[in-house]
């Protein structure tokens, strides 16, 4: 019974709630520490930070347990806001929820499903890409007694020439020597250039930025009643619960906002 | 606060014939309400003027009138036991209420409270939990030791005695968006899990408490708070932690 019980019960679904909660709030630290690269680092740096999160086993093995719990929490979260719904067949003809509760609070549900259509939206802009198609290649431009000319940078340092018959590109990445058909480096994906062509699109550009940005403020308004949430749903409520409530309130306001600057910075400086 | 000493109100009362019956929200005008009554004064007077003028009362639950028994279920102007906090509906006076207002009673709003007539529910549903778990086994045998012979530690007998205070009053369903009982079985599980007495067997306690509570058909918790809000005996969140946690170590050992 008790199996049963930690998968099926009221209560086992609050705390798959939680500890899924709970550790995408890590994955947002992390995610956002990476991308805050884009303001603070150069394009090679982002990029190669890049190449090693699409390749490092650590990191896939994170990024799987992210996937899951982004599913689970999704679908977690709709089933118990079914039920919840399903729990009070009548409305009351007069309620005053607002004299006793957050706004935030009530509508987690809400708030999750436009996070679930940011997520896929995100996903299909910048993880499907950078997954599945062609991406532009990292170049440089090195000028040489007054000659301009483009570069691949390649992973181990070096740089190879952008139009040069003798060298051809196979597999989205891998640079080929054209004459005896062998793989001599490989180049990184541009993400980088990806990210800020997105957000500076002549017409796309501004509705993303506006859209990203509103995402994060709904975003914030679910951490802000979620993360001290789910420790008194795991059943921590005690004399650090003021010090969680403090911490949490933090992360919700900073986290998204760091976030929703990065749209922000590359698209009005262009 | 009205500054009369007599008020006239109008009210907007849930009227259903039965269980079955579809309901609707009637009107009705009450002039002359002393503001130093209570709502279930108020409410006597109302059922007084249907009855002269051959009309059927509205049925309510109440029982005590001074706050104890939990009976008075009202859900008063989108509030449970109305505003005020800390109270039940007995408890709460006409003087919160200004001259000319309109006042909407509801019964409590729950799938596994349903309405029997007007403003009456059914709450069994509390004591098939409290059958489930909410008790110690004690041998009634005429050699009962006193309970005073086995010693609590005083925070732990003070906790425990704050979530006794719990009255099954049902106030934290009816106001939970939720409609979820985690106070109340959080409340039940917490007066016996503090207490060497109820420790023996707080793991079935919990496990067949929770258990009983999902087959109601109550909500879920969202950590919305506002139970321990409305709740007129101010039982605590901590509570409902304190059942999560039970419940964990519970299904784990178990
Ligand atoms: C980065 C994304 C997200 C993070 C960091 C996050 C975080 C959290 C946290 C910490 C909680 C509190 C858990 C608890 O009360 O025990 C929570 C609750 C909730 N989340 Fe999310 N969430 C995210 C995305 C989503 C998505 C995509 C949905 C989709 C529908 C969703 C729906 C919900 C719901 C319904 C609740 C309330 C559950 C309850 O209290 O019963 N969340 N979330
Ligand atoms: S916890 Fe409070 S609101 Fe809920 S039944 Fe007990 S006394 Fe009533
Ligand atoms: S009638 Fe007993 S608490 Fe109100």
């Amino acid at each position: 019974m008790a199996k049963s019980a930690l998968l099926k019960s009221s209560l086992a679904k609050k705390y798959w709630m939680a500890l899924t909660g709970l550790f995408l709030c890590l994955f947002l630290a992390g995610h956002l520490a990476g991308n805050l690269q884009l303001i603070f680092g150069d394009a090679l740096q982002f990029n190669k930070y890049a190449l090693f999160m699409t390749t490092n086993p650590a990191v896939k093995l994170l990024s799987y347990l992210t996937y899951i719990s982004i599913i689970f929490h999704a679908i977690d979260g709709i089933m118990l806001a079914i039920q919840n719904k399903k729990a009070r067949p009548v409305a009351y003809a007069m309620n005053n929820p607002s004299g006793n509760s957050s706004f935030a609070s009530r509508n987690m549900a809400v708030l999750g499903t436009v996070i679930l259509v940011f997520i896929a939206t995100h996903m299909v802009n910048f993880w499907a890409k950078m997954h599945f198609s062609q991406m532009p290649l990292q170049k440089t431009t090195i000028e040489f007694q007054g000659m301009k000319n483009d570069f691949y940078i390649t992973t181990d340092g070096g740089y190879v020439p952008v139009n040069d018959p003798a060298y051809v590109i196979k597999n989205k990445t891998e640079i080929y020597d054209a004459n005896v058909n062998l793989k001599i480096k490989d180049a990184y994906k541009d993400l980088h250039k990806i990210t800020f062509d997105f957000f500076r699109d002549a017409k796309w550009g501004l509705p993303f930025t506006i859209f990203y940005v509103l995402s994060m403020i709904v975003l914030a308004f679910h951490l802000l009643h979620g993360f001290q949430s789910a420790f008194q749903s795991l059943g921590i409520n005690n004399k650090f619960t003021p010090a969680i409530k403090l911490f949490g309130k933090l992360f919700a306001i900073i986290v998204p906002l760091l976030f929703a600057i990065i749209p922000l910075y590359i698209h009005f400086t262009k | 606060m009205a500054s009369k000493k007599n008020i006239n109100i109008n009210l907007k009362v849930w009227r259903q014939k039965n269980a079955k019956a579809a309901g609707s929200m009637e009107s009705y005008k009450l002039d002359n309400v002393s503001t130093d009554s209570s709502f279930l004064e108020m409410m006597d007077q109302l059922n007084e003027q249907l009855v002269a003028e051959k009309k059927e009362p509205i049925a309510f639950d109440h029982d005590c009138r001074e706050g104890i028994c939990g009976m008075c279920s009202m859900y008063i102007n989108g509030r449970a036991h109305g505003p005020d906090t800390g109270i039940t509906t007995c408890q709460l006076h006409m003087r919160m209420f200004n001259d000319g207002d309109t006042i909407f009673v509801e019964p409590w709003r729950s799938k596994a409270f349903p309405v029997i007539k007007d403003l009456v529910v059914d709450r069994s549903a509390f004591d098939r939990i409290q059958q489930a778990g909410g008790f110690v086994s004690v041998n009634t045998s005429g050699n009962t030791i006193d309970a005073n012979t086995i010693p609590v530690p005083k925070a732990d007998a003070d906790k425990a005695f704050e979530a006794a205070a719990c009255i099954g009053c049902g106030a934290c369903v009816a106001t939970c968006k939720n409609g979820s009982a985690m106070l109340f079985v959080g409340a039940k599980v917490s007066q016996y899990a503090l207490l060497p007495q109820g420790k023996v067997e707080a793991t079935e306690r919990v496990l067949n408490m929770v258990r009983q509570m999902d087959e109601e058909g109550f909500g879920n918790c969202t950590n919305t708070g506002a139970c321990e809000i409305e709740c007129p005996k101010g039982i605590s969140l901590e509570n409902i932690a304190r059942m999560n946690r039970e419940y964990l170590k519970a299904s784990l050992i178990k």
